[in-house]
């Protein structure tokens, strides 16, 4: 009983006209919340009713107010027939269920019709009383914050990052109900709505169960995906990583050690009971093995990192209490947890240890119709085989943790492909447990240092690597190897040195199949999968060469599957780190060296791949500076290229197989030409144009290399569908159409957002799908952000100073350092030597760069290898796909600003009207503050027509749609208080057409994080009125007093 | 490999202002894209027929959702499907709004009827401006004229608030309304000469004066309609041409006035019972529609006309109708000096704007 929600309709405004005779509408509306309605009185003949209804309450339990969406429905009277249904609202009321975000929800919404649209606007005023509730068994999880953004939050310091929490729901399918065949397509899109909203409810409380119960108070990098896999049902999951935050709430750049949260989660019990009512069996922590790899003397006594099992209905959990500070213990602390993944992409300072590499897998799946929807075990168990996998590659690259961490699937008639994929890497402990660093002092300085090359050196051992691979001494610091190439799915570390600008890369392929039914089909996929991964790879590593760059970043894979063909799509961020090797060039060789005019066209080739590769050095300013020998110290091997792709499984056989990418050991990359097909591919290398002068493109957070944005952002979306002509269905004709139509949407989307000029496309994110059997169908939803290019050069010098400043303060904010840390290492911080920074950008930490890193136990390394090796060859029913590890060269690091994005002269805002909502796929709004998260939007729409010409045929239709998307989003944002949207994403655009029975139906769910935001120069005159309020030097990225 | 569906949406709506510009004249896609590859922007750009192509659709298919709106511009600012920054919301709406002056010599004074509608092939061929065009035009017209048509207060104010139009734009709306309301006759050959801009000045002129809302500014209704009263007493006005000697009087005073101050002073007073009589008359004959119809053409004809070919220069004749005006002040047999201030404050005013070659 603990909430009472009231509602109140206050006015309509150009509603349609519902009743020819007098061009008028009689309409009014019913307010419905689980199974109560209330309705208003029929406003009689006006296209703008004035309501102003009473407030309409519900007395209901908190299960309901997080599970159930607020429905309005707006009517038009009729006496003599039924009332005929204008449109409807719902509203999610969660936001409203915790207290930092908004209090009430207020505004004009669209009155919305799967049919018609968007019809009208209605007025509504939405508030909860939450009475506070003290039964523990409770099933709610009110209060349990939902973040789309996958970084920690601005505004918030994590605490604990506790880790992974997933959870998914089943049912079936309102549209392959019996009763569809005699219901209205607008009642069927109605039900299929409702019941994607209740789901969605249901597993965001569920989750948060899970995460009361690790003791965390928020999901960061919430991911939420729904598959409709037809008859047999549909699957509503979600990922995400449990985190405790804590609000930034003065702005004082030093806060007291005595007010650490660590002495909050000293009173946290050490095993918490498993909590009642959750139907996923949590097993209460235990000392296992972890406690007996304690090697160390000091003893921590606190609890700290509570990393319960987090697989929901899957038996076999492991937990236990994480102790140990130091990184082996995390390794095998974190070797206990189920699953140690995070679907963060970005990480505070220090978080990130060592990157191992991309490791992902794929699972080729048929489906079943689900049986009885509470239990769905079936689902559960095919992801827990998939990250049960994943973990292994982790652990194979010697790696703990997987970051970066998301899992899709790709659906064809009762065909399914599951693909999760990640980063391997190791993490610094410190944040998964609480902040008591006593008796730790010098593990964190010695981890800290190396911050600005850190997470290139290799994780695994070097004479037990999991896959050939070269290695050489990073030329940052010159102490620890690294690769040679370096593939992640994460977004570039904000203290990583690059040089350079970054740029996007994709590599396309597509793969024919034959038609063919169940068993047969997931087979004939499961044997082109390593093919497609393969080749994937060999484009990615080609172009990424081709730019003369050495490391890949926020990689994003994607198969997809069709009728007649598997379409592969990877897009990734090239950029030139530091402390990586140069990459080598590419070499053509021909098989008939006897042949002269084949030489010669060879070698013709050969110029134009060289010459491209210099263009684009000089384009994205790639010229690393040249160090001599004496400054290294000490002799660096010849650099060589060369990358393996590992395959863990396959389905076939029982033995392990290895799908070697470094076409032979040779000393640069060679590019044999020996067929047609060949010669093909090396065409198409250079056939993607760059972009125009003055525009940038990146599939990341931010542009490496970009760091001075102003604050004109631009988000869109754009849909391409093109028809095969069914004649031309060869491989190489369906590559060359699938790589025009992505360069040609990639041309298009500059020559639109040429006013914005010099401006960068950030998170560009492709989708692609395979409607029918000769349609293919790209999405990209991406933001374009203007920049100064004046100040570029500016910011470069002073960067190294700022990010000093910052540190010190980043510090005591985030990392929660305790008093005499921050008195030991503060005074060295404003000067520190000036040959530090040269040497190596300057570390983070201020601190001397003398310490280094302990080295690392692994001498359990090789028997947790050969384990991984037995474990999988035990399961090999279906097909997985191994961690693709890439690994080559080095150059001298350059003081290039670190990735911040500072606006020094925030720019007016042109368009400053009242109810301008902003929208943005990234975590951030550039020049500008968030001051306040106001809650989750998830939002599921279904449109569908029956008079496709009339509304302008399948562009019209659709354009229209989105449109009306975008507009409903930006409603609820401003009803909740809020002016922009960030984390912004469009995860599902599943479009139908029947041209000839003139029809089309349309899906798209979107999600995003409403947040509050002020432009940095109007929050200089707020926070000199009032300087105790809220958080602003907490969410600055360079605004921090000195 | 066929495009099937090819969209573009952004959160902010682009606006182009050259296709915009290319919409409204009415052009076709396939020759929106012909003229725009044939100004260069394909060499400034580096990009494709194809994107143009492509980019001009998507350009086309958002106007065509906002055409709606833009029937109701304040719609357009409280809508939510699109967000576009209030000076781009401005701009769409003034220049959907504006009109080509070929376009407007056509049908101003005619009745915006459906009829006329039909008419539109014909002033197509004739001006050149693509059919959709005069089309949009038109409606436009038809549409502000429908809205205020029985609307109280100030015509200006009442089309501002209703369509959002700048202050040029708006009197220019007014003009076009009152000619159509009041059927003046724009087409004569006579006519030819003069612009849109000086029938707008004297419509405004004579809105300010000649209308029911000028005088009484308490029952501000109809600016549309000319003040039937006003006009019914102007009939008093034509004792200063039928009565011999108030005409006579009348000319003796003006050119006592005016001797030396005319470079024309011999031709003015040779001319004068005509000038005049044909002013005074003009006035007289108002209570008919036919007349009121007419007004431009028998201005034209019995005053501009008459000056114009004995080469009066402008500041001639301003000399002139000031004195001429303000003479009838000392005509002692002549009562209705309120009734004449009130024509000839008009009439001045739109005679100095229609003087001219």
């Amino acid at each position: 009983m603990p909430g009472k929600l009231k509602v109140k309709i206050v006015a309509g405004r150009h509603l349609p006209v519902m009743d020819r005779a007098s061009d008028l509408t009689d309409a009014f509306v019913e307010v419905k919340f689980g199974n109560t309605t209330f309705k208003t009185d029929v406003y009689l003949k006006s296209l703008n009713p004035q309501w102003n209804s009473e407030w309409f309450k519900f007395e209901v339990d908190d299960e309901d107010l997080q599970d159930e969406p607020l429905q309005i429905t707006v009517l038009d009277h009729d006496t003599y027939s039924a009332n005929d249904a204008i449109g409807k609202v719902y509203i999610d009321i969660d936001p409203l269920l915790y207290s930092e975000a908004a209090t009430v929800i207020s505004g004009w919404f669209p009155i919305y019709d799967t049919i018609h649209g968007i019809r009208g606007e209605i007025n509504v005023v939405v508030k909860v009383d939450l009475f506070n509730d003290l039964n523990r068994f409770r099933q709610s999880s009110c209060g349990v914050k939902f973040f789309c953004t996958t970084s920690i939050p601005k505004c918030y310091r994590a605490v604990i990052i506790h880790g992974f929490v997933e959870e998914l729901v089943v049912n079936e399918d309102p549209e392959y109900q019996w009763i569809d065949r005699i219901r209205t397509p607008r009642a069927s899109n109605e039900a299929r709505q409702r019941l994607i909203s209740l789901m969605s409810g249901e597993l965001q409380r569920k989750i948060g169960l899970k995460v009361l119960e690790m003791r965390g108070n928020a999901v960061v990098g919430y991911l939420q995906c729904f598959d409709l896999e037809g008859e047999s049902g549909l699957v509503v999951r979600a990922i995400g990583t449990a985190c405790t935050l804590d609000k930034l709430s003065s702005p004082a750049a030093f806060l007291p050690a005595c007010n650490s949260p660590s002495k909050e989660m000293k009173e946290s019990p050490l095993v918490h009971p498993p909590s009642h009512g959750c139907r996923s069996t949590h097993n209460s922590p235990i000392h296992t093995a972890t406690g007996s790899r304690l090697t160390q003397n000091f003893s921590v006594s606190v609890p700290t990192l509570i990393y319960t099992g987090m697989g929901s209905g899957s038996a076999g959990k492991e937990g236990g209490p994480f102790k140990a500070l130091l990184r082996q213990q995390t390794q095998s602390a974190l070797e206990q947890r189920e699953f140690p993944f995070f679907t963060l992409t970005a990480f505070p300072p220090g978080f990130l240890v060592h990157v191992g590499g991309v490791v992902s897998a794929r699972s080729v799946k048929l489906l079943d119709r689900i049986h009885n929807p509470d239990e769905p075990e079936t689902r559960d168990a095919w992801w827990a085989e998939i990250r049960q996998e994943i973990k292994s590659h982790a652990k194979a690259l010697g790696c703990h943790a997987v970051v970066g961490y998301s899992e899709s699937t790709s659906i064809c008639e009762e065909v399914c492909i599951l693909s999760a994929s990640g980063t391997a890497a190791v993490l610094n402990p410190r944040f998964l447990q609480d902040g008591t660093v006593e008796g730790c002092l010098e593990q964190r300085l010695e981890e800290n240092l190396s911050t600005r090359c850190g997470f290139c050196h290799i994780p695994y051992d070097e004479l037990n690597m999991p896959f050939p691979a070269h290695l050489t001494y990073c030329y940052n610091c010159r102490k620890q190897k690294v690769p040679d190439v370096l593939f992640t799915t994460i977004d570039l570390p904000t203290d990583a040195t690059v040089i350079g600008k970054g740029c996007l890369i994709q590599a396309r392929l597509c793969r024919l199949k034959k038609k063919a039914q169940a068993e047969a089909n997931a087979t004939a996929i499961s044997n082109l999968l390593p093919f497609m991964e393969y080749e994937v790879h060999t484009q990615l590593m080609n172009k990424l060469k081709l730019k003369g760059m050495n490391a890949l970043f926020g990689l994003r894979i994607q198969i997809t599957v069709g009728e007649n063909m598997l379409m592969g799509l990877a897009s990734a961020t090239g950029v030139y780190l530091a402390a990586l090797p140069t990459p080598g060039g590419i070499q053509i060789a021909g098989k008939t060296p006897n042949d002269g005019s084949y030489e010669q066209h060879i070698s013709h080739m050969q110029k134009k791949i060289n010459d491209t590769i210099a263009k684009n050095k000089e384009l994205y300013e790639i010229n690393p500076p040249e160090i001599s020998e004496e400054i290294i110290g000490s002799p660096i091997p010849e650099p060589r290229q060369r990358s393996r792709l590992l395959r863990s499984q396959s389905e076939s056989s029982d033995e392990v197989t290895e799908l070697d990418l470094s076409h032979g050991k040779k000393d640069a990359f060679v590019l044999e030409i020996d067929d047609t097909d060949a010669m093909e591919d090396v065409h198409s290398l250079l056939t993607d144009v760059p972009p125009p002068s003055g525009f940038y493109s990146c599939n990341t957070e931010i542009m490496p290399g970009i760091n001075n944005w102003t604050s004109e952002i631009q988000m869109f979306t754009s849909v391409r569908v093109i028809r095969l002509s069914s004649l031309n269905l060869t491989n190489q004709a369906l590559n060359k159409n699938f790589n025009d139509l992505c360069e040609n949407l990639l041309k298009s989307l500059y020559f639109k957002l040429r006013s914005m000029i010099p401006c960068c496309l950030c998170h560009v994110n492709f989708t692609v799908s395979l409607p029918e059997d000769e349609l293919i169908q790209v999405t990209v939803t991406a933001v374009a952000i203007t920049f100064d290019k004046n100040q570029a050069l500016q910011t470069t010098k002073t960067s190294v100073e700022k990010s000093l400043q910052r540190a010190s303060t980043d510090n005591e904010e985030l990392l929660q350092f305790p008093l005499e840390l921050c008195s030991d290492s503060l005074p060295s911080h404003p000067f520190p030597p000036v040959k530090e920074h040269l040497e190596s950008a300057s570390s983070n930490s201020g601190i001397p760069a003398a310490q280094r890193a302990t080295s690392v136990d692994y001498s359990s390394f090789a028997d947790r290898c050969s384990s991984w090796i037995e474990l999988i060859k035990l399961k090999a029913q279906t097909i997985r796909r191994g961690s693709i590890k890439t690994t080559v060269t080095v150059e001298k690091a350059s003081p290039v600003g670190d990735g911040n994005f500072r606006n020094r002269s925030a720019p007016p805002c042109a368009n400053s009207t009242v109810g301008v909502v902003k929208m943005t796929p990234l975590s951030f709004i550039p020049g500008a503050k968030i001051t306040k998260y106001l809650g989750i939007i998830n939002m599921f729409f279904i449109r569908e027509t029956t008079s496709l010409r009339e509304e302008g045929g399948v562009s019209g239709f659709l354009h229209a749609f989105i449109a009306e998307v975008f507009a409903m989003v930006r409603a609820h944002v401003a009803a909740l208080g809020g002016n922009a949207v960030v984390s912004y994403i469009m995860k599902q655009c599943v479009f139908m057409e029947n041209p000839n029975k003139n029809q089309a139906q349309c899906l798209i769910n979107v999600s995003g994080d409403a947040v509050v935001f002020v432009r940095e120069s109007d929050l200089e005159v707020v926070s000199s009125q009032q300087p105790t309020t809220n958080c602003q030097s907490s969410c600055t990225e360079g605004e921090v007093t000195t | 490999m066929t495009s099937e569906l090819d969209i573009f949406v952004g959160n902010t709506t682009l606006i182009d202002e050259d296709v915009y510009r290319l919409w409204l004249d009415g052009y076709s896609v396939t020759d929106a894209v012909a003229l725009r590859v044939r100004s260069g922007i394909l060499e400034q750009t580096g990009a494709t027929a194809a994107v143009l192509q492509s980019d001009t659709m998507d350009h086309y298919r958002t106007f065509h959702m906002l055409e709606r709106l833009l029937h109701a511009p304040p719609k357009l600012l409280h809508q939510l499907i699109f967000q576009i920054p209030p000076s781009r919301q401005a701009l769409l709406i003034e220049r959907y709004y504006a009109f080509d002056e070929a376009f407007v010599w056509e049908v101003l004074g005619k009745k915006l009827s459906k009829g006329t509608k039909k008419d539109l092939d014909d002033i197509s061929t004739k001006t050149g401006i693509t059919l959709k065009s005069c089309r949009r035009q038109f409606d436009n017209f038809k549409r502000v004229f429908k809205v205020v048509e029985e609307m109280r207060g100030s015509l200006v104010d009442n089309i501002q608030q209703h369509f959002l139009l700048s202050d040029r734009l708006a009197r220019d709306y007014a003009a076009i309304v009152f000619f159509a309301n009041n059927r003046f006759e724009t087409g004569k050959k006579k006519l030819q000469y003069l612009s849109f801009g000086d029938f707008a000045f004297c419509a405004e002129l004579m809105i300010q004066n000649g209308t029911l809302g000028a005088v009484d500014s308490q029952m501000d209704d109809m600016d549309m309609d000319l003040d039937k009263e006003f006009l019914q007493d102007m009939k008093e006005l034509k004792v200063l041409a039928a009565d011999k000697d108030l005409l006579d009087l009348h000319k003796s005073l003006v050119c006592t006035a005016l001797l030396g101050k005319l470079g024309v002073f011999s031709e003015m007073e040779a001319n004068f019972k005509n000038l005049s009589r044909g002013l005074v008359n003009v006035a007289a004959k108002l209570t008919h529609n036919k007349d009121v119809r007419d007004l431009f053409v028998d201005l034209v004809e019995k005053f501009v006309e008459p000056c114009r070919s004995d080469h009066w220069p402008l500041s001639d004749v301003r000399f002139f109708l000031n004195q001429y005006s303000a003479s009838v002040h000392s005509l002692d047999g002549f009562r209705h000096q309120a009734l004449w201030d009130r024509y000839m404050g008009t009439l001045r005013g739109c005679l100095l704007r229609l003087y001219h070659d």
